[in-house]
């Protein structure tokens, strides 16, 4: 893997773009679900889209962008409408970020997914529907251009265009921060933690 | 913003604290785990050095992975036994409460907990698995989370998460003969589409949900995640509590009055302010199934496939890409469709109810030539009790394979799949694209009773008609 693992506060994610068009793509299809048959994720880059791949390599709309050499080491994926909808397996932007995937643009995302991704560091990040098949366009045009997400300013710049893009506050100042990780803020607050405890019926013999 | 709904009293009860980012930090009140999404998670755990926080709080069980033939150990495929061998030995290592093959009490995880009395109205509840929402039929805040989410819930036993708004799925009427929580709740994804509830939780209300049995309600809270919502609920009422009165981990003697009293008050009130209400008439639904990729593109069965020009302009890629994948014309009945493989089972609809609806259907039929038809009880309770009825028989006298419990074909992990271009109609709740176990195989969505139907035609048929006849 070129790029490490999404780590620390991320600011920007910055390299070539790849476009996966289409609505509603559904995590049976950016993993299908035998490969969920797996202990780690270590192995689940090389079979992100699997399906989809194998369909489109011998089609003649074919190869699947995530096929196309000019692609190879792309970072930042660009997507339609509800992307990621479907079965809330963590094992697709699992395998999105083990392929080299460190940023989503895209009209919507489903919102496990996003969550999923968020919870990893890959920003996701929405535009218009117009925006979209805008920056989808500029990147095809040029698949060697270089772009750059700015998590703060919520743009994409790159083949010499900007769009404005959003980003709720929440993750926004999750990613630039580092609070992304969530396990270690989860953990700080023990105390708070063990008084809810104390106030459930359910967890006292409903003697409350 | 809603105020007063059972969703607002059980989100403030759970709320250990804001975190810095604007979320809330939501104690997790039962956490059930599965071979599946669990093992990242402990792996994850050992990684930074952290243990179980409240192991008494999270419940095992295995489902996704397990053959339904023969569940002799170790498995035909030493993936999935690779994958049972270390929940066991996760589970083990940190005092995690494991109901195995063979225990009696093991079966899909959202059969279960509720099964066990473990979901009770008022927790919160989050596992792994997106159809989490069935939970919600007991009025908890029940939904599907991550791999890494499992971890974070293993490690605090909380969550971080946004509050939703909640809409109220208002329905009135009553369910017709031979329709079903499974065609009401189809039909309501179908009207409000699978991104209708993005952002809310669907609180469902009304006579007509009222008058639902409880595992109808958990078919339809199940399936409240298709339509977009991370959860669903029914608020508590005398069904819940009957249900729950005398389950292994329901609450006995003194504490079940107490227990009742609580869960009374969590109701959302007279008062409760929701952010959005949506209201339908239970009696005008017929059974309904999916004609499509999504389970949002449903239709009655006595309908047509639409043509595109019955399509919202922006969902017509999606039905042109169905019509392709699902080889349907726009326009054609629905009814008459050949089907290959008929299954009934899953956490949508795998349950005694379900099969007590199915076998009623099948009784004293048969499945007709070239069909292959099985039915997967959803836990060993289930199965239990479905033999003691003798369901067993009837389904096996009528042509149907009886299997033993799991996920089975829902999402087909383990060997049962579609194979090739086959068309399958499903009692389970996913008709995505290969989700089925074959790239190219195809779903029909639908009511257990009529799976059993188009088992017994060959071919999707009203279930109606065969329930007059
Ligand atoms: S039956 Fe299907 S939806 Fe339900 S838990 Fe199993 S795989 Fe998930």
């Amino acid at each position: 893997m070129a790029t490490p693992f999404p780590f620390g506060p991320i600011t920007a994610v910055t390299g070539t773009a790849v476009v996966v068009r289409g609505d509603d793509i559904d995590t049976d299809r950016i993993i299908p679900a035998r490969f969920l048959k797996c202990v780690t994720f270590e192995a689940l880059g090389p079979a992100a889209f699997a399906d989809d791949r194998a369909e489109l390599a011998q089609a003649p709309a074919g190869p699947h962008p995530f096929d196309r050499p000019e692609h190879q080491g792309a970072s930042i994926l660009l997507v339609n409408r509800n992307f990621g909808c479907g079965s809330s397996r963590e094992h697709a932007p699992q395998a999105l970020m083990r392929w080299g995937i460190r940023a989503v643009v895209g009209e919507s995302f489903a919102e496990i997914f996003y969550g999923n991704c968020l919870a990893l560091g890959i920003p996701c990040l929405t535009a218009s529907h117009e925006g979209m098949l805008a920056i989808q366009a500029a990147a095809a045009a040029d698949p060697a251009a270089a772009f750059t997400l700015d998590v703060a300013a919520q743009s994409l710049s790159g083949a010499d265009q900007s769009w404005a893009l959003d980003l709720a506050a929440g993750p926004r100042q999750m990613l630039s921060t580092g609070q992304w990780d969530a396990t270690s803020q989860l953990l700080a607050n023990g105390t708070a933690l063990e008084a809810t405890v104390a106030r459930l019926p359910y967890l006292a013999t409903f003697a409350a | 913003m809603s105020a007063g709904t059972l969703y607002d009293k059980v989100w403030a009860l759970h709320q250990v604290a804001e975190l810095p980012g604007g979320s809330t930090q939501l104690f997790i009140g039962l956490h059930l785990i599965h071979e599946v999404t669990s093992p990242q998670a402990f792996a994850a755990l050992k990684d930074l050095g952290l243990g179980v926080r409240h192991p008494e709080r999270t419940v095992a069980t295995v489902d996704h992975i397990v053959p339904t033939t023969s569940q002799a150990r170790p498995f035909a495929d030493p993936l999935a036994e690779e994958m049972l061998a270390t929940l066991e030995a996760n589970c083990a290592a940190h005092n995690i409460t494991l109901h195995g093959l063979g225990s009696g009490r093991q079966g899909i995880v959202h059969v279960i907990a509720p099964e066990l009395g473990l979901t009770q109205p008022g927790m919160t509840v989050a596992c792994g698995d997106s159809h989490t929402s069935t939970h919600g039929a007991f009025g908890a805040i029940a939904f599907g989370i991550g791999t890494s989410q499992v971890r974070d819930v293993l490690a605090s036993q909380s969550l971080s998460m946004g509050k939703l708004k909640v809409r109220r799925i208002w329905v009135d009427g009553q369910l017709q003969p031979g329709v079903y929580a499974k065609d009401l709740v189809l039909h309501v994804i179908r009207t409000l589409g699978v991104k209708g509830g993005v952002g809310y939780a669907y609180e469902f209300a009304g006579p007509a949900i009222e008058g639902l049995s409880m595992e109808e309600r958990m078919t339809l809270c199940n399936m409240a995640i298709e339509g977009g919502a991370r959860c669903g609920y029914v608020n508590p009422d005398q069904v819940t509590f009957d249900y729950l009165q005398g389950r292994p981990y329901a609450p006995s003697g003194e504490a079940w009055e107490r227990a009742v009293a609580w869960w009374s008050s969590l109701a959302s009130g007279p008062d409760a302010v929701f952010d959005d209400e949506v209201r339908f008439d239970a009696s005008a639904i017929a059974p309904t199934i999916t004609w499509g990729i999504t389970p949002g593109q449903g239709i009655g069965v006595d309908e047509t496939v639409p043509t595109l020009e019955q399509t919202e302009s922006d969902e017509r890629p999606l039905a042109e890409e169905a019509y392709r994948y699902m080889d349907l014309q726009p326009g054609a009945p629905i009814a008459g469709t050949p089907v290959d493989v008929c299954f009934i089972g899953s956490c949508t609809n795998g349950r005694l109810s379900d099969l007590q609806a199915a076998a009623a259907v099948a009784k004293g039929r048969h499945v007709a030539p070239g069909i292959k038809a099985f039915v997967v009880p959803g836990s060993e309770q289930v199965a239990a009790a479905a033999e003691a009825e003798g369901l067993d028989q009837v389904f096996t006298a009528a042509g149907f394979e009886w299997r033993e419990p799991g996920c089975s074909m829902c999402l087909a992990m383990n060997p049962d799949r579609l194979e090739g271009r086959q068309i399958s109609a499903s009692s389970s709740n996913r008709n995505f694209k290969g989700r089925q176990g074959s790239a190219t195989g195809r779903t029909l969505l639908m009511s257990p009773a009529m799976v059993a139907a188009a088992a017994i035609a060959g071919k999707v048929t009203d279930v109606r008609q065969l329930l007059a006849a």
